[in-house]
Formats: C-alpha cells, sequence, structure tokens
C-alpha cells in the first residue's frame, strides 16, 4: 500500500474551528467535543488538531512538532536541527496509551531558536529559512517528518477518530484561543501519521474538507514557485497556495481568498469598473490557483482564522458567534454541541469567507461589501 | 509514355442519370464533359480528386466517386502508393506537391489519451446548471515577485476569448475571400480571433480588425503599419507544421487583382515566402523583430511568435518566451497548408501532443510558463482534442483545416490545384461563389459553439467550472496503449494508474 506522497488519495472530511476573539485561551476538550459530534463524517483513518496559545511561557521560541519513525531517526533529526537551529528543550509529547490508537510513531516536541548568524550567512528572512528547512526535511525519506514549526502553536494529529486522537494526546491539559480540527474520511487506507491533518507550513494551518479537481493545475502552478508537493494531498497545496499570495506575494488574506475562490465573470462584469479591472487582472495572472471542485477549508494562523467555501458551496460549512467566540464546522450540530444557544448561526456564500480575527469582535465577512463592487483591498 | 493512374473511378447509374450536367458544370477538374456525337456525359477518371462535389450535387444521386480499384500485387513494401508517387516523380522529375496535412497513418496520440470525470468523493457540476467559464486571456503576464499586490497593476495587452478556440492563419490568395469572411465573421460572434495567414487584410473584412491577429512572415505580404494597427494581435510566422523549414510559393496565377492588392505586390507576380525570414538568423534577431513590431505599435498588442514543432521545440519556445513572445504558437506534423511537398509534409516535424507536452514542462521547469501564453495547433479535430491539449497545457487551440471542413472541405488534398470545387482553396470567382459567406459563418460559428458546449460538459463532469482549472491539469488525462517513455514526455499517467 503506497502511503501518502507516493499516491494521490482524495478523501472527505469533518472540519471544525473555534476561536476565541478575545485571545482567551480555553482547554482544547471542547474543540474534541465538537468534532466528535462529526464522528460518522470520518472513518477513523485521521484525525488531528491546530492549536493556538499553548505554550505561552515558551512562546518567544518556537515549539517544533516531529513524528519518528523510531529512536535512530530521532538522533539523526536532532543532529541536523543543531545544525540549523539553537535547541532551547527536548522532550516526547506526552500522550495517554489508548486501545483505539494503534502504532504511534515516536512523537517528541523541540523548542529551539533561529541561529542569527546561520541566518546572515545564507541571507535570508527567519520564515523562509523555516519553510525551507521544513519542506526539506518532509521531503525527505529520512524517517522524521515534521508536523508542527511555530510560535506558541503545535499540530497533534494522527490515524484514529478525532476524539481518540484529542484523548490520545491529553488535550485537555492545553489551553488555546484558537482551535481547529479534523476528521478524514480518506477513500483509501494509507493509515500514516504524517497524512493526517491538518497541515502545517510553519505557523500557519489548514483544515480541508473537499476535493480540488484542479488539483494538478494548482500543483504545477506552485511547484513553478519552489514548492514542493511531497504529499499530494489537497491541504499541502492550499497550504502552499496561501504561502504563496500571502506571504510572499504580499496580498492580503481578502484577496487571496478572491484567488482561489474568484467572482464569476458575470459577476466581475457587473462591478464598478476598477475593482472589475483589478478582479480580471487578479484572474488572468493567478487562473491556475483557483481551487476548482469543492472544499470547505479552515486556515489558521496566530493572528485568526479564516473559513472559505468553494464557489459554488459544494461543501457544507455553518458559522456562528457566541459572545467573543467565533464557531465554523462542518455541521451546525457539532456547534450546537459546544454552544446550545447561539447568537448568531449562518451557512455562509460560497466563496464568501469568513474571518475570526483575534482581538477584534466584528466585522465577519466581507462579503455583502465584495459584491456590491464596494470593498477595498488592503 | 505516363504510367501514373486514376486515383478514383466514377461510377455513374445511366438508370438516375438524366444528363441535366450539373456535375459537367461543378467540377473545375474536368472529369465529366458532355460528348456532343454520343450525346451523353464522360467521364475522365484520371482528372478526379475525389472532393466528392458531384456526388454532393447530383440531383438524382447518379454519381459515385470511388477509390480505383486496379491495384499492384500486393506487396508490403512496394505499395500501390509508393510505385504511384514514383511514376508520377518518373513522369514529371519534380517535387510532389500536396494540401492540407499529413496524410500517413500514424498513431493519433490525441486517441490514446482519455480524460477524466468526478464520480462519488466529489461531484460533477451540471453545464445546464451552473455557469461553465471558458473565458481565456492570451498574452504576456507579470512575472510574481514580492510586494504588496503591484504585480497585478502592470498591464500587458491581452487577448480575451470567449471560447479557448481561434481559426489559424490561412491567407487570403491560398483560400477564397469568402472563406475569411465566413472565418471572421464567426470568431467575431463567438468573441474569439481568426488569423489573416500571410496575405494581407482584404478592405471588406476589415470590419472584423479588432477579431483579427495579423501575420508577419517571410515574405511580409500585406504588411504596413496600417494593418499592423488594425490587428488585435500580431503574430510572426516562423514556421508551420505543414512544411517546417520551407517557405511558400503563391504561383502568380492566382495572384489575381484582389489578391495582389491586398499583398501589396503586383498583379501575376509569383508571391514567395523565403523559408527563414531574412532578418532573423537567430533568437536575438526574432527578439528585435518582436521588439520592432511591439515598437510600431506603441506595446497596445501582444505579439504571438508561431514555429512548427520539431525535434528542439522545448528549447527554441524557451527562448522565444525570452525573446518577448507574449504568445507561443506550436504547430504539430499535422497541420495543413495549401500548399506543401508531399516528403516535407509528411516526414518533418513532431506531433503535437509531445511538443506541447514538452514545451509547457519545460517553460514550468524554467518557472516562465505563467509569463506567456501557449496555443497549440496542428490537427484538433474536436473539441475532445482540444480539451486534451488544454490539460496538457495549452491556453487555447488554432484550428484551421477543421475550420475548412465546417464549410464544405471534403479533403482532397489539392488546395495547391487552385480548381477548389467547394469554393475555399480558390480564387477563381467561379468557383468562389460556391461558399456564401453568410452560410460559411453560421457553419464555422455552430462549430464553436458546439465545442462550447461539448467543453463545457467535459469541464462539468470533471468536477469544474473554469477553463483554468483545466489548463495544465495533466491529472485529468490518462494515457492507454503508450510506452513508459511516453507517458513519461506527455506527464501523465496510465490507464489504472
Amino acid at each position: 500500500m503506497l502511503r501518502e506522497g507516493d499516491i494521490r488519495i482524495p478523501s472527505g472530511c469533518a472540519i471544525a474551528a473555534l476561536v476565541n476573539r478575545k485571545g482567551e485561551a480555553f482547554e482544547g476538550t471542547r474543540i474534541a467535543d465538537c468534532i466528535a459530534m462529526m464522528r460518522d463524517r470520518s472513518n477513523g483513518l485521521g484525525g488531528g488538531f491546530a492549536a493556538y496559545g499553548i505554550y505561552p511561557e515558551m512562546k518567544h521560541h518556537y515549539a517544533v512538532h516531529v513524528f519518528f519513525d523510531g529512536t535512530p531517526q530521532r538522533r539523526g533529526f536532532e543532529d541536523l536541527l543543531r545544525k540549523h537551529f539553537q535547541v532551547i528543550s527536548t522532550g516526547p509529547i506526552p500522550t495517554r496509551r489508548k486501545t483505539e490508537i494503534q502504532n504511534p510513531p515516536v512523537i517528541w516536541r523541540y523548542f529551539v531558536a533561529p541561529d542569527d548568524d546561520l541566518l546572515m550567512e545564507e541571507s535570508v528572512d527567519q520564515q523562509e529559512f523555516i519553510v525551507s528547512f521544513m519542506t526539506r526535511v518532509n521531503a525527505e525519506p529520512n524517517g522524521a517528518y515534521i508536523v508542527s514549526f511555530g510560535r506558541n502553536m503545535g499540530v497533534f494529529k494522527g490515524v484514529g477518530f478525532p476524539e481518540d486522537i484529542a484523548d490520545f494526546y491529553r488535550l485537555d491539559e492545553y489551553q488555546g484561543y484558537i482551535w481547529t480540527a479534523h476528521g478524514r474520511f480518506p477513500t483509501n487506507t494509507p493509515g500514516w501519521w504524517g497524512g493526517a491533518h491538518p497541515f502545517a507550513l510553519m505557523d500557519t494551518t489548514v483544515v480541508h474538507n473537499g476535493e480540488i479537481s484542479s488539483y494538478d493545475a494548482n500543483r504545477r502552478f506552485i511547484e513553478m514557485y519552489g514548492y514542493r508537493c511531497s504529499l499530494q494531498t489537497d491541504t499541502e497545496v492550499i497550504a502552499y497556495t496561501f504561502d504563496l499570495l500571502c506571504r510572499r506575494l504580499g496580498l492580503s488574506q481578502a484577496e487571496a481568498a478572491r484567488v482561489v475562490a474568484p467572482p464569476l465573470w458575470d459577476e466581475i462584469a457587473l462591478m464598478e469598473p476598477k475593482l472589475a479591472d483589478r478582479l480580471t487582472r487578479m484572474r488572468s495572472v493567478f487562473g491556475a490557483l483557483l481551487l476548482n471542485g469543492p472544499f470547505s477549508i479552515v486556515l489558521a494562523a496566530p493572528e485568526g482564522i479564516m473559513a472559505l467555501n468553494d464557489r459554488l458551496k459544494l461543501r457544507p460549512m455553518v458559522a456562528a458567534e457566541k459572545g467573543e467566540f467565533l464557531a465554523v464546522a462542518s455541521e451546525e450540530a457539532a456547534i450546537r454541541r459546544v454552544f446550545p444557544a447561539l447568537d448568531r448561526v449562518w451557512s455562509p456564500a460560497g466563496g464568501e469567507p469568513v474571518w475570526g480575527r483575534v482581538g477584534s469582535v466584528a466585522p465577519l465577512t466581507d462579503s455583502t461589501a465584495c459584491r456590491e463592487g464596494r470593498h477595498e483591498f488592503s | 509514355m505516363k504510367l501514373s493512374k486514376p486515383k478514383f473511378e466514377i461510377e455513374r447509374d445511366p438508370a438516375r442519370c438524366v444528363e441535366c450536367g450539373v456535375c459537367v458544370n461543378q467540377c473545375a477538374n474536368r472529369v465529366h464533359d458532355w460528348d456532343p456525337y454520343d450525346e451523353n456525359i464522360l467521364s475522365e477518371d484520371i482528372n478526379c480528386v475525389g472532393c466528392q462535389r458531384c456526388v454532393h450535387l447530383c440531383p438524382t444521386r447518379a454519381l459515385k466517386v470511388l477509390p480505383f480499384a486496379s491495384r499492384t500485387r500486393e506487396h508490403g513494401l512496394w505499395t500501390s502508393n509508393v510505385i504511384n508517387e514514383i511514376h508520377l516523380q518518373a513522369d514529371s522529375g519534380g517535387i510532389l506537391l500536396a494540401g492540407m496535412g499529413n496524410s500517413r497513418r500514424q498513431t493519433v496520440y490525441w486517441d490514446q489519451i482519455l480524460l477524466n470525470a468526478s464520480q462519488v468523493t466529489n461531484p460533477s457540476i451540471d453545464p445546464l446548471r451552473e455557469p461553465m467559464e471558458l473565458k481565456t486571456f492570451l498574452g504576456r503576464k507579470p512575472p510574481l515577485s514580492r510586494g504588496n499586490g503591484e504585480f497585478a497593476d502592470q498591464i500587458y495587452p491581452q487577448l480575451e476569448l470567449e471560447v479557448p478556440v481561434m481559426f489559424a492563419a490561412m491567407s487570403f490568395g491560398s483560400v477564397s475571400l469568402n472563406v475569411h469572411k465566413s472565418l471572421a465573421q464567426a470568431a467575431s460572434n463567438q468573441h474569439t480571433y481568426w488569423n489573416t495567414g500571410e496575405g494581407g487584410l482584404h478592405s471588406e473584412v476589415r470590419e472584423f480588425r479588432n477579431r483579427a491577429i495579423v501575420q508577419v512572415a517571410s515574405g511580409r505580404f500585406g504588411v504596413s503599419s496600417e494593418y499592423l494597427e488594425d490587428g488585435a494581435a500580431i503574430e510572426i510566422k516562423i514556421g508551420q507544421g505543414a512544411k517546417p523549414g520551407i517557405g511558400g510559393h503563391l504561383p502568380g496565377e492566382k495572384v489575381t487583382g484582389e489578391v495582389a492588392r491586398t499583398r501589396r505586390i503586383p498583379p501575376g507576380s509569383d508571391a514567395i515566402s523565403p523559408a527563414p525570414h531574412h532578418d532573423i538568423y537567430s533568437i536575438e534577431d526574432l527578439s528585435q523583430l518582436v521588439y520592432s513590431l511591439k515598437e510600431a505599435t506603441a506595446y497596445r498588442k501582444p505579439v504571438a511568435v508561431k514555429i512548427a514543432a520539431v525535434h528542439n521545440v522545448a528549447a527554441i519556445c524557451s527562448g522565444m518566451a525570452r525573446a518577448g513572445a507574449d504568445i507561443l504558437v506550436i504547430d504539430g506534423y499535422r497541420g495543413g497548408s495549401g500548399a506543401t511537398p508531399l516528403r516535407v509534409r509528411n516526414e518533418v516535424g513532431i506531433p503535437i501532443e509531445f511538443a506541447l507536452a514538452a514545451v509547457d514542462s519545460r517553460l514550468r521547469e524554467e518557472g516562465i510558463r505563467n509569463e506567456v501564453s501557449l496555443v497549440a495547433s496542428g490537427g484538433i479535430r474536436s473539441s475532445a482534442d482540444a480539451a486534451k491539449a488544454i490539460a496538457l497545457g495549452a491556453d487555447a487551440v488554432y484550428i484551421g483545416t477543421a475550420a475548412l471542413v465546417a464549410l464544405g472541405c471534403h479533403m482532397c488534398q489539392s488546395c495547391y490545384t487552385g480548381k477548389c470545387n467547394w469554393g475555399i482553396a480558390t480564387v477563381n470567382p467561379a468557383l468562389t461563389k460556391r461558399l456564401n459567406p453568410e452560410v460559411g459563418a453560421c457553419r464555422a460559428e455552430n462549430l464553436l459553439q458546439a465545442w462550447k458546449h461539448e467543453l463545457a460538459e467535459f469541464l462539468g463532469g470533471m468536477g469544474m467550472n473554469a477553463i483554468e482549472s483545466l489548463r495544465g491539469n495533466r491529472l485529468m488525462l490518462r494515457g492507454v496503449g503508450l510506452t513508459e517513455r511516453e507517458l513519461k514526455i506527455l506527464g501523465i499517467k496510465a490507464v489504472g494508474e
């Protein structure tokens, strides 16, 4: 059986996200309860969580979560890590033994600081350095797989139902202000822990439900710009797409959302000329980054989340507000499980991003403004 | 002593024939003739090119044009065809001429490639319910660079197509004015483009200039500053698939008043296009011509460069992109022509499928694929071929032969004789009037419309609703009956993988 990276495996899924927009931390039990409600949307072959704000006492250092095939591979990786970073602390990630979770890899956590001299020498910025380190390690068959690499955040994932994965990783012992979750239903049984979601690129994580029919067009475009899609999953391609657009090219998330889920040409034709002109040029330049086919995604970063559906809304996604909380999930029932009474619940239109920004409890969607052509790109 | 044999024989059913004389009037090759002594119609088989005009127009369906039955003794190497060609050359001492594209029975790689469709894990999209977007822009795109989105503010001229299918270059002179009128009108109605070919822009089709790609070829026929200004884009023709490395020759008898005026040459003179452009002996020379044309039109028009698909096509195209070409046009070895040496037509160049895949891959390896547009041509027969070309990496396709077939061409491959009974490849007014430009425009437009519907069906079936998601999406293709190496070059998997 081939594992991720050797073959392309489409999968169906459940996704969920909880954000405390005041930045106040809450325990991982809530997100586990939320995703557990949608057990029938996954099949036990993958579950995972991304958590932000979980390492406040180490927040100035990068937390690196890594899977190893065994101890020799761990030692090899640690040698490499020490060559590139200053290692502050080292240790296995605490787990709980469970009958439901079989054959876990060796799972370790490191806190590291970048080596300034090395950065100077290679004349790259920190982010670029980390991205290239992470992609290099993950592309090579070295028995080590970096799960996440970011400050005050981490990804916990594996093969199993998401609620069992949460218990395995003892997420009840962590407090974070953003939690995203994924339950996987792959159409194949790779049973590889690295292939579970969320997918992380530095401190940006993606959970995704859907199948991107345009995958190869998207992949071949971003591979022109130095990315290597070693996992052959949609989630990976989505993460790289946003990384290229936002981090490397400086587009705002709003613009990036308009690239991956652009308005129809007929809609653009009705917009005011300046905006129509800009969107036309964006589509003609970035046409290959249109994510075509059904998807709902939650893109999370320390600043907040963006949730987005494909432009035809071919996958379910519900958003809701309760006080300072913003919740997004594949099904409303999952949100009601943790917040039985909601201030507001709605089904975002296709291609209409929903933002949950930490530090601002207000505007959630730019959809109305965008559709009417009033939206100002920043 | 002439040893060449007829290719066809005419079977006339005397019980049906009413001797109305339609066949006599219709055949420019003088196959059918009224015999005043015997008072019946005689048929001279050896003149027949098999265009089927008489068969279609015979009111009583009395005629059949069949392959000439008498054959030489069967031989695997020395086939009847080979022998006939040697006899022809022994008769004439000349190069064998041919019209249209490569006629050999070689693998059509389009037919070895199959398209995908969605089942269960993602839904197919119904084009009857959901919008399907085929809009395509051709032209240079800015390189992506770090910045606050300013890359998108750079403006390069673009062609905007509502269907990614354009009419390929066919010059006035090689085809009739009514062909230009038909294709220009159809392209205009369907918001795509037609190409003047190297013969100038006739004043009667000038109204369609904003949908015209004006060609600049080695003979520079018809080129003037007004002509360049008229075009929506300019195409430098280096070569074509039907005759890579070979120039063109429109015989003086075809250079009648109108043709001469449009080409800006004296009537009756041979219009000879040299094999190379005599100002382009290298890639830097091409760059100078590209920028001369851009300067002449104030950088308001995209400049395309068209080459025949030859062995080193990937490197050549990369050079063209770097030399300033905004649109790269690759013409495969099945591309058509009004006149080409038969040997060159059949033996020189490579299939468009491989050329396209190789060029697209190379431009991606170099990170410049997104900066230029890629147009594939040469033997595109249907919307399926077009869809596969786009999935291999083309932005759009050109169709020439398919467009002429829509106008009535029956593939007799005798375009160079100037006696086209369908009024297509001729400038003889008695023949050109047979193609009504309004009817022609309608038929050509129907073809585009039909392909548009079919492309939408393919796209929807694959779970996509915009053509840009198919472009270069080779996972949507699988190869059947191809070797490992062929699959590798095409960049596709085998069926079942």
